[in-house]
């Protein structure tokens, strides 16, 4: 009998963590709006910054249908401090300049394209269906930013020279991508999410020979920032926090 | 409602006449064509005196879905529903493939070149069709700009021939 509420918990931090991901990375590009070097891209980081945020009302309305206080995606997503966010390291980073943006989404797309037909088998139906959902347009996501990886990465010596700089800021925050926490693993083990180990080595099978076809070597020595499932964070989510909860805090049940 | 003496009761009005009434509710984007045949219709059925209409969105983040929502209440309440519920399903997802016929070619004569069928040869290889014909002049020799266009559903292309920029309905 006391499996039950352990499982539930499990799942609303699983659901929290895909959902929060899509919310805070739709945030920072929806930072670009106005902004991007040329009009396309200012239309194709917007659109994607639409589809994460849907993504993200999706997951998060399905973890407030297990969270102990019933509480609504706007809530969820509005109302939390960043303590009790569970988004990874890597979507809270800055955009920086373009090559930085593209290849973090570069980095996130691949993730989410490993992740998402694995989920959308999960024994969970409402899970599995969103999962679903979203794969079909994080597919045109990922032909976009990879593209954009190799045109950058084998572009221009100044290009090619701001994709490195991007590398060795972002490649620490990609590790946290894959933790797997205790209720992860029970999740697991239920049969309620599929099995998620190997996903680190498959994202590197799919990232390692494009960032070695356009000559950008590792960082040396790099390691992996940790602890976001947690709740330990970078500095910057409580800023980016600050500029999207500041609305819905000041007018409270303000509606669109 | 005060005026509820001319209104219908729900229970007389069949399936049949709210899907010819939801034929009449345009999607806001591109309004050439019906929720209807965009397929994201997914049920309508009569729960004793309440109407209930079953959606799927196009895309996760579609702005126009809260709109259609809203057009369906107004739609079918100047019909006479009183009682309607408008339920969201995500699965099976939507596809391009559940645009009718007549919608694609509705879509064509607006000046947006209509998505394949899914299952096409070239999709499958290249998940990309290379043969976008120009909406208005036919020609094949057209070119992507990019991806991602004015709404989540449509990219951006040039036709070379007739050099004129249109949108294509992407496959999804």
């Amino acid at each position: 009998m006391m499996e039950q509420p352990n499982i539930q918990a499990a799942l609303f931090d699983y659901l929290l963590r895909l959902g929060d991901n899509s919310l805070i990375l739709g945030q920072r590009l929806s930072e670009w709006c106005g902004h991007a070097p040329e009009l396309e891209e200012d239309i194709a980081l917007t659109n994607i910054a639409l589809d994460l945020i849907g993504q993200a009302t999706n997951f998060l309305n399905h973890a407030g249908t297990l969270d102990a206080r019933g509480r609504s995606a706007d809530e969820l997503a509005y109302l939390r401090d960043a303590g009790d966010f569970r988004c990874a390291a890597l979507v809270q980073q800055p955009n920086g300049d373009f090559a930085h943006t593209l290849l973090r989404q570069y980095f996130f797309d691949a993730f989410q394209h490993l992740l998402l037909p694995r989920l959308s088998a999960a024994q969970d139906p409402e899970l599995a269906g969103i999962a679903a959902k979203s794969l079909k347009e994080v597919k045109y996501h990922l032909r976009h930013s990879k593209s954009w990886a190799h045109r950058l990465g084998m572009g221009t010596e100044e290009s090619h020279r701001r994709m490195q700089q991007a590398l060795e800021t972002l490649w620490t925050y990609t590790g946290d991508l894959f933790e797997l926490t205790e209720g992860d693993h029970l999740l697991m083990r239920e049969g309620i999410v599929p099995d998620l180990t190997g996903l680190h080595d498959a994202w590197k099978e799919e990232v390692l020979p494009v960032l070695d076809a356009c000559g950008l070597p590792l960082p040396e020595g790099a390691y992996f920032f940790e602890g976001t499932r947690k709740g330990y964070h970078t500095e910057h989510l409580g800023n980016i926090l600050a500029e999207m909860q500041f609305l819905p805090r000041a007018y409270p049940d303000a509606q669109w | 409602m005060h005026n509820g003496k001319w209104m219908k009761p729900t229970q007389k009005i069949s399936l049949a006449d709210i899907w010819r009434w939801l034929e009449e509710v345009p999607d806001p984007e591109i309004p050439v064509i019906h929720v209807v045949e965009m397929g994201i219709i997914r049920d309508v059925s009569l729960e004793e005196e309440k109407v209930v209409v079953t959606l799927t969105p196009t895309y996760s983040g579609c702005p126009a879905m809260q709109v259609i929502e809203t057009d369906i209440r107004t739609a079918l309440a100047n019909k006479g529903v009183a009682h309607l519920e408008i339920r969201t399903v995500l699965s099976p997802p939507w596809t391009t493939d559940w645009l009718t016929d007549g919608a694609k070619e509705k879509l064509r004569a607006y000046g947006i070149a209509p998505p394949p069928h899914s299952t096409d040869k070239r999709f499958l290889l290249t998940g990309e069709i290379r043969e976008i014909a120009c909406p208005r002049c036919g020609s094949t020799q057209t070119q992507k700009i990019s991806e991602f266009g004015s709404t989540p559903c449509k990219a951006l292309y040039r036709c070379k021939a007739c050099l004129e920029p249109f949108d294509y309905f992407k496959c999804l």
